[in-house]
């Protein structure tokens, strides 16, 4: 069992070790600190410390140049359901295509189920309804995937845990049915850390899941070792929803993001991830992990295309009963928008230690971007962040322990052999179903929950979430629209590096810049902005106020077609002319 | 409590807001969910949803009324604190087979909403706590809250039983479980009195136990081990937000739609009459007697169709009443009907107290009637008279010619009554009652006879 005494992680506090007993500070924080772009941010980006110094005082990206490419991309307007609608594809083959390279990429172990055949059915009704001129909307024939951990009616749903093996859920969860009532084609579940809690995707039953990135040419050029031992983590928790947006074999994918679980992978494969606002999107279906924190998030290849996806899945769900109505959105993002009326907030705690110079130098740039552009950038202070890992720990370890509370071999899932009692065959079901990461947090948790010890761990944690959420609240009542952070402390980690630490360390590490978001239930968003020296995406983090994530992603957007981020060339694929030109087109896939 | 669901959510959502308010309850307007954690087969998800902090309503109170006495027909009303009214998860239902050494799971229930009452403890034993119950289950069916039917599980009931001497704090408590109906829940709660005092007087300890009610032998029993004290582990139920009411629509906020909420002042204006409410009036309207308003509240329908009687016939509320408790009360209850399946309408039931009122049949015959009303109900009230010729002789000549027969019959009797002792004139008057089944008035009969002998 892991020590009661909570420490803060050594990402975030500066001063090593911390005892989780903080003092609540009575001065409020969450103030502009400075006007313009913070000195800590040019100086270093720009300085003589910074690798790629001379580079980063420009607007071109500091590290590889994008191939050219991606140039042409960002300005090709064919979209996909364009092209469905004026016959220039049509859904099978897209279906198809998508199922081909789910197969052709399956190193990448992106997939616990691929559904080919019952997709294949919807994209014949999805070819019929479009023929007919009769599209349910713009996601009709559109293939995507969705993380294991939401309920698929006559499909397996694993949580990729042994305990949930057999598992066929009888109903759908809210938002893959939205999906589905609008005609899009679900090829696949998604790999994932076993229950959601990791950030690597490196601790599930199914094996872990490789980063696309690592198998382009880029990365292999610069590798000496065989494409089976190095390679690099998708991230997590929702890796597998990641890589196959990342790897072309979706055009979307849900994941979920309780303290980053959809940011974090989203960053380090390179692909557009929205966390939304807690309460936007339903629950109803999705196996609970932190059911305070949890939000279904939406992946994609462009903001556009989040954008699309948030319209249809937003709103009320009587099924669950902490969703809201949704503020009212136009059908599409601003065309014509004024950076010149925003106002970004640099939050100087998330220059945190451990944060790699190339994501500083992005975090630079993207920062200078804006302040050219005639944003408003201001520095500003957040001043409780750095408790929030610790406390963002105990209340998972709390709700992950009441949640995993269902699976006792009785109703569904795996049942032990064992049967000389009942309370002997819930022990025995319970330790052969859950990895040690789910059961050390159910263990943590319910001692966190003890009577004697409640006051002391679970009141404590939910009280500084309410400073944290002070905090950002008062940072965008003085007049601050969205704060532009890393994702992640750096690109993504090799394998085996990465499994050195076990998972509640590097749990802390990679959630640090994402979790505070889930604890104050802020929409976020995360932007590939540029590829790292060994060739791998870095991204950057926009958060925006509660319902305001609309706003957030128009701001996105033009941080989007400001970057000039590359398209992904799988190394080895020679067969690349075959795939179609459509499913290569990474922005305004899909759209109206 | 549970709720008669088959109106659908919203009904059942008012219920639980009425049930509080016909209970003197204050209303909290915010509460707040709660998780309690434990393992056990009957909870699929670990945990059971309930209102540990600040429940639906507190500071209620149920008035009740038992009887007491020899004839047990003195009325005494009393009143217990309701602490507090709180919405939480029922739970499946263990059903255990000792043969084959398994334990089957009816998990239709879990997870469905329920009420349940907290009461002080103020009942001194188990016939108050039958008499407040009975009342508690009277107003869940005035309301339409549920049935209340504690053999189907749609009120149940445990009791926590514990003694002391007077003077001296609270005594160590047992709950007792599995009592499934008022008259059982009266007997668990004596037998576990009588217990505990055995148990402090032979200078045992009563333990904090779970104890279950044996209906066939009458005891109680231990009934878990609870393997030392259970920490449930409360936390804040995640996925219910505060349940918010208002007192009035003036006071629902801006932007919230008044139809969607729950709103104090609409809902009392729904409450129906209560239970004690319909006995005071109908002691006051009728003139009954106090005793006689709890049996037409108390029997379902009962009251509608005592009032029913009562508007259709020209008899006294007073004498209704006595067709109603004894002739009809009498014959559902010897065959266990209840008053919806009575053969006997109101309307029947009306016409032949007409008949016996305007002395067109005697009163022994209207009772003779009625019990052949019973068995052939498709029969009116005039037909059964006719075909067994049942109207009351009021031809005088008749009479006489009847009387003097008797007299002649039975000269013993004559002469004792003429010697003085005039008791033996009801013989001859039950004679007379004999010769004519009953048609005749005793008054005339008696006026005759009288004649006769003197």
């Amino acid at each position: 069992m892991e020590s009661p005494t909570i420490t803060a992680s050594r990402s975030v506090s500066r001063r090593g070790e911390k005892r989780f007993h903080v003092e609540i500070s009575k001065t409020g924080g969450g103030e502009v600190v400075a006007q313009g772009l913070p000195a800590w941010l040019s100086t270093l980006s720009a300085g003589p410390a910074s690798a790629r110094g001379p580079e980063s005082a420009s607007p071109q990206p500091p590290t590889r140049a994008a191939p050219n490419t991606a140039q042409t991309c960002r300005h090709l307007h064919s979209k996909v359901s364009q092209a469905l609608r004026d016959g220039r594809v049509s859904a099978t083959e897209l279906c198809r295509k998508c199922i081909d390279q789910i197969q052709r990429t399956h190193y990448l172990n992106a997939f616990i189920t691929i559904t080919g055949e019952t997709a294949m059915e919807q994209a014949q009704r999805a070819d019929n309804r479009i023929r007919t001129g009769k599209p349910l909307g713009p996601l009709d024939g559109i293939p995507f995937s969705v993380k294991d951990n939401f309920c698929t009616e006559n499909i397996k749903t694993t949580c990729a845990s042994k305990m949930l093996k057999g598992y066929v859920p009888p109903f759908s969860a809210t938002v893959v049915q939205k999906l589905l009532d609008q005609g899009a084609v679900l090829v696949g579940k998604t790999n994932l850390d076993e229950f959601a809690m990791g950030a690597g995707s490196t601790d599930g039953v199914f094996g872990p899941v490789r980063n696309p990135w690592s198998y382009t040419t880029l990365y292999r050029e610069q590798s000496t070792e065989d494409p089976d031992s190095d390679w690099a983590i998708s991230g997590g928790s929702s890796g597998g929803s990641a890589a196959a947006v990342a790897a072309l074999s979706s055009f979307l994918a849900l994941g979920s993001d309780t303290g980053g679980s959809t940011r974090n992978p989203g960053s380090l494969c390179g692909v557009v991830a929205l966390k939304p606002t807690y309460g936007l999107l339903s629950r109803h279906g999705l196996i609970p992990l932190v059911n305070s924190m949890d939000v279904p998030g939406i992946m994609t290849r462009s903001v556009h295309d989040a954008a699309t996806v948030l319209r249809i899945l937003q709103g009320r769900d009587e099924r669950d009963s902490t969703t809201v109505q949704a503020p009212s959105t136009p059908p599409s993002l601003p065309e014509h928008f004024d950076i010149r009326d925003i106002c970004v907030g640099i939050p100087k705690e998330y220059h945190a230690p451990g944060l790699s110079t190339d994501t500083l130098a992005q975090w630079s740039r993207v920062a200078a971007m804006f302040e050219q552009a005639g944003a408003r950038v201001q520095e500003v202070s957040l001043p409780h962040t750095q408790h929030s890992i610790v406390c963002y720990h105990v209340l998972c370890c709390c709700e992950v322990a009441s949640n995993m509370a269902r699976f006792d071999g009785l109703e569904y899932g795996h049942r032990s052999t064992i049967d000389s009692s009942t309370d002997a065959m819930y022990a025995t079901t319970r330790h052969e179903g859950f990895n040690n990461v789910v059961r050390r947090r159910i263990l943590s948790g319910n001692y966190f929950l003890l009577k004697s010890n409640y006051e002391r761990y679970f009141v404590k944690a939910q009280q500084m979430r309410r400073l944290i959420t002070e905090d950002l609240k008062n940072v965008f009542r003085s007049g601050i629209d969205v704060l532009l952070t890393p994702t992640t402390l750096s690109d993504a980690a090799r394998y085996t590096d990465f499994i050195q630490e076990d998972n509640r360390t590097r749990s802390a590490q990679e959630d640090v810049f994402t979790q505070p978001v889930n604890m104050a239930g802020l929409p976020a968003v995360t932007v590939p902005t540029a590829l790292s020296r060994r060739g791998l995406p870095i991204s950057l983090q926009l958060i925006g106020q509660t319902l305001q994530d609309w706003k957030l992603l128009t701001v996105a957007h033009w941080m989007e077609q400001q970057v000039n981020f590359p398209m992904i060339h799988l190394h080895g694929d020679s067969d690349e002319r075959k795939l179609d030109r459509s499913v290569r087109e990474r922005t305004h896939t899909i759209g109206s | 409590v549970t709720f008669d669901q088959s109106n659908g959510l919203l009904l059942t959502k008012s219920l639980l807001w009425i049930s509080c308010l016909a209970l003197n309850c204050t209303i909290n307007r915010k509460s707040l969910f709660d998780r309690k954690h434990y393992f056990y087969a009957d909870m699929p998800a670990g945990y059971q949803i309930t209102q540990q902090r600040v429940p639906i309503a507190v500071n209620g109170m149920l008035v009740y009324s038992h009887f007491e006495g020899r004839r047990r027909n003195q009325v005494v009303t009393k009143s217990v604190k309701i602490k507090q009214i709180q919405l939480e998860q029922d739970s499946g239902k263990s059903l255990h087979d000792d043969e084959q050494s398994q334990t089957l799971i009816d998990l239709n229930r879990a997870g469905v909403g329920l009420m349940e009452l907290v009461m002080e403890p103020e009942m001194c034993c188990g016939e108050e706590a039958a008499a407040a119950v009975r009342e508690l289950q009277l107003i869940l069916q005035a309301l339409g809250t549920c049935q209340a039917n504690m053999a189907e599980g749609q009120l149940r009931v445990d009791a926590n039983v514990s003694v002391h001497r007077p003077g001296e704090p609270l005594g160590v408590r047992t709950e007792v479980k599995n009592i499934n109906s008022v008259r059982h829940l009266a007997k668990a709660i004596d037998y576990e009195i009588q217990r505990q005092m055995e148990v402090l007087q032979s200078a045992g300890k009563v333990l904090n136990e779970t104890r279950a009610f044996d209906s066939k032998s009458g005891n109680t029993i231990p009934m878990r081990d609870k393997e030392g004290l259970q920490d449930y582990r409360f936390m804040p139920e995640p996925n219910l937000p505060p349940l918010f009411v208002y007192e009035s629509k003036a006071s629902v906020p801006a932007g919230v739609d008044p139809a969607q909420v729950v709103v104090i002042d609409r809902l009392s204006a729904q409450l129906p009459e209560l239970p004690s409410v319909k006995r005071t009036r109908l002691v006051e309207t009728y003139g009954i007697l106090q005793e006689h308003s709890f049996t037409l509240v108390n029997e379902d329908g009962l009251m509608d169709y005592f009032e029913n009687v009562v508007q259709t016939t020209k008899a006294e509320p007073r004498k209704v009443i006595g067709w109603v408790i004894k002739e009809l009360m009498g014959n559902l209850n010897s065959q266990n009907l209840k008053v919806s399946q009575s053969p006997i309408s109101p309307c029947a039931l009306a016409e032949l107290i007409n008949l016996a009122e305007s002395g067109h049949i005697s009163s022994s015959t209207a009772k003779q009637v009625f019990q052949e009303m019973w068995k052939a109900p498709e029969k009116t009230v005039g037909q059964i008279v006719k075909e067994q010729d049942l109207w009351m002789i009021n031809d005088k000549e008749e009479l006489q010619k009847i009387c003097r027969r008797i007299v002649d019959s039975h000269p013993e009797e004559v002469q004792i009554i003429r010697r003085g002792n005039k008791k033996v004139l009801n013989k001859l008057m039950g004679e007379v009652q004999r010769e004519t089944k009953g048609r005749t008035d005793p008054v005339q009969v008696r006026a005759i006879l009288e004649k006769m002998v003197s």
